[in-house]
């Protein structure tokens, strides 16, 4: 006889407030993703029907044309359209191979090693949450220019090795996660640091990897770049994209279809690593 | 007498962190590359932003000393920049708290969902803030003429003759540019909370049940937010970081620079003069005075977040 588990339902919970809440919620959800659902309806909408007036929602004969366009019209510029493609893809990959490598070694010795300097310093990390591109990039332009890497890939790679939230989430995880006495029993067999860090802590704290990846990926996937790339070759495929879209209203089912392009990577890796980003983020707080 | 022995212990103070410093050689090794990076494209820009406001610098000849000269023009002389500020801080007014409440609200509303749900809401409100162009959109949605989505609407229910231009209209613009930084504000700090949510204790819920917590609301004040105080403090320095650097959204939807520069936004100003006029002194200053009134308005709403629950 199979035993019904009853959920018990918190006795302070009033069922009208329960639908008022759930109501509201259900509203603004579909406000939310209002934008996203009409980009993809768009996308599949044939020419016909995108100018149609009154301007309908959804779609009734959904065609590819518009995704065939965009490679048609991609084929034809100057540079072939997989040139732009593995552009992002590169700055993409190795800006978060870089970024996690590097922010985890930085990570580790900050939470587990006293040293003097360190408090000071994820304090000063802390406090670079707060900048903006634009803000840094001026100057940044020089700094830049003074190492010659204007017009070359590693001006967007290279900058993205240190961004501070990777630095404070992977601290803060490793902080919650890494118990002190392992560390110590691996000093006592006998382990240097490289060793402590790459057979140790780098396996424990996998979630925190995947959510580094995942807002190094955001980033990175939309860095247009345009500060510092000139030469046509090493444009990325948000530069392509935008190019295409600004081309005026008789591209605007093609606009739709290269926002759906850009959107898809980051919503879909999200979804993959959603539960591991959640599990980062309950250590993420900042304690005083 | 005390002064010496002051200067005494710091010597001493100094010795043994230079000694713990020699000890620790493989830490410093190891936070190198990362500290090598961030100081090199964080702290110096920093820094060489608030020693070029103090001077004249256009790219092509060498930085010329002025003193305050910068501070003064901006403060007294520039009217758009009174109009820039007084954007920012209506946007970052309404942004900001909305925001931040509403960041909070959804993700204690969708605490109670079963898993799956819960799966599938956190990743519609977060979807927003994933594709960094996607209030593009919003530009089809508010189009001027009529075949924008809400013109046709309004149109057709007979409430307006003429459509309504919202992009352009300096009347209607600030309320377009806060719809649209408010849909897409659900970042990382509301992932924070949905995440800090689950992490409470069950039992403090059930004992405050048997102390007799009467609603939701009473048990959100007393028994919810108290242990979710860290969260809280991230996710409000990240509503404020997003809050003062409204620039993307304005310039994409309202052109740059806006009719009117009704939403002319501090960020906005500083790209004006420092990417088209090449004045990168007075962009500088600009950046300076931003960079300390957020660092003050962080250290304001972080007192105000240790009362919380108290």
């Amino acid at each position: 006889m199979r035993k019904k588990i009853l959920k018990r339902r918190k006795p302070n919970r009033s069922w009208g407030g329960d639908f008022g809440i759930y109501t509201f919620l259900g509203l603004f959800a579909a406000f939310m993703v209002l934008p996203m659902i009409y980009t993809i309806n768009s996308a599949f909408k044939p020419m016909d029907e995108i100018f149609l007036y009154p301007p309908r929602f959804f779609v009734r004969n959904p065609t590819m044309d518009n995704f065939q366009d965009l490679l048609v019209l991609l084929g034809k510029s100057w540079v072939p359209f997989s040139r732009y493609l593995f552009n992002t893809v590169f700055i993409t990959v190795a800006g978060t191979a870089g970024h996690i490598i590097i922010a985890s070694m930085g990570a580790f010795v900050l939470s587990k090693y006293r040293f003097p300097g360190s408090l000071t310093f994820f304090r000063v990390v802390v406090t670079a949450l707060m900048f903006n591109g634009y803000v840094t990039s001026i100057p940044n332009y020089l700094v830049i220019a003074k190492l010659g890497w204007v017009d070359t890939v590693w001006a967007v790679v290279i900058p993205a090795f240190a961004a501070p939230m990777g630095l404070f989430l992977m601290k803060q995880y490793m902080d919650a996660n890494i118990p002190d006495v392992l560390i110590e029993a691996a000093k006592v067999d006998g382990a240097k640091e490289w060793a402590v860090f790459t057979h140790i802590a780098m396996p424990l704290v996998k979630p925190a990897w995947l959510t580094l990846m995942i807002f190094s990926v955001q980033n990175l996937w939309n860095a247009r770049g345009s500060t510092f790339i000139y030469s046509e070759q090493l444009k990325t495929l948000p530069y392509a994209l935008s190019q295409i879209a600004a081309a005026g209203i008789a591209r605007t089912g093609v606009a739709a279809a290269v926002s759906v392009v850009m959107m898809i990577v980051p919503v879909a890796t999200f979804i993959i690593v959603q539960s591991n980003v959640m599990e980062t983020m309950a250590t993420s707080g900042i304690k005083d | 007498m005390s002064l010496q022995r002051y200067l005494a212990r710091k010597r001493e103070f100094r010795a043994y962190q230079w000694k713990m410093a020699k000890r620790s050689k493989a830490c410093y090794l190891f936070l190198a590359p990362y500290g090598i990076l961030f100081i090199t494209f964080f702290v110096v820009p920093v820094i060489t932003s608030l020693c070029l406001s103090f001077t004249y610098y256009n790219i092509l000849e060498p930085p010329r000393f002025i003193g305050l000269q910068n501070y003064i023009n901006l403060l007294l002389a520039d009217d758009v920049f009174l109009i820039a500020v007084k954007n920012t801080f209506l946007l970052a007014l309404i942004t900001g708290p909305v925001g931040y409440i509403s960041a909070f609200l959804f993700a204690w509303f969708i605490n109670e969902l079963p898993r799956y749900i819960r799966a599938i809401a956190i990743v519609m409100f977060y979807a927003p803030s994933l594709s960094a162009n996607m209030y593009l959109m919003w530009a089809y949605l508010f189009s001027g003429d009529a075949y924008g989505l809400l013109n046709a609407i309004l149109i057709e229910l007979n409430l307006i003759q003429q459509p309504i231009t919202w992009l352009t209209n300096p009347q209607y613009m600030m309320t377009v540019v806060i719809i649209v930084s408010l849909w897409s504000s659900l970042g990382a700090g509301f992932l924070a909370l949905v995440a800090g949510l689950q992490g409470i204790d069950k039992s403090m819920y059930e004992a405050g049940l048997i102390d007799g917590i009467k609603n939701r609301w009473q048990e959100l004040w007393f028994i919810t937010l108290p242990n979710m105080k860290s969260m809280l403090m991230f996710s409000a320095v990240m509503s404020i970081t997003s809050a003062f650097n409204v620039a993307d959204v304005p310039m994409a939807l309202t052109g740059f620079p806006s009719t009117d520069y009704a939403t002319h936004t501090v960020v906005l100003h500083l790209i004006d003069y420092g990417s088209i006029r090449f004045e990168m002194g007075y962009a500088s200053a600009i950046a300076t005075l931003l960079f300390f009134t957020m660092i003050l308005c962080n250290k304001l709403i972080q007192k105000l977040l240790r009362r919380v629950g108290t």
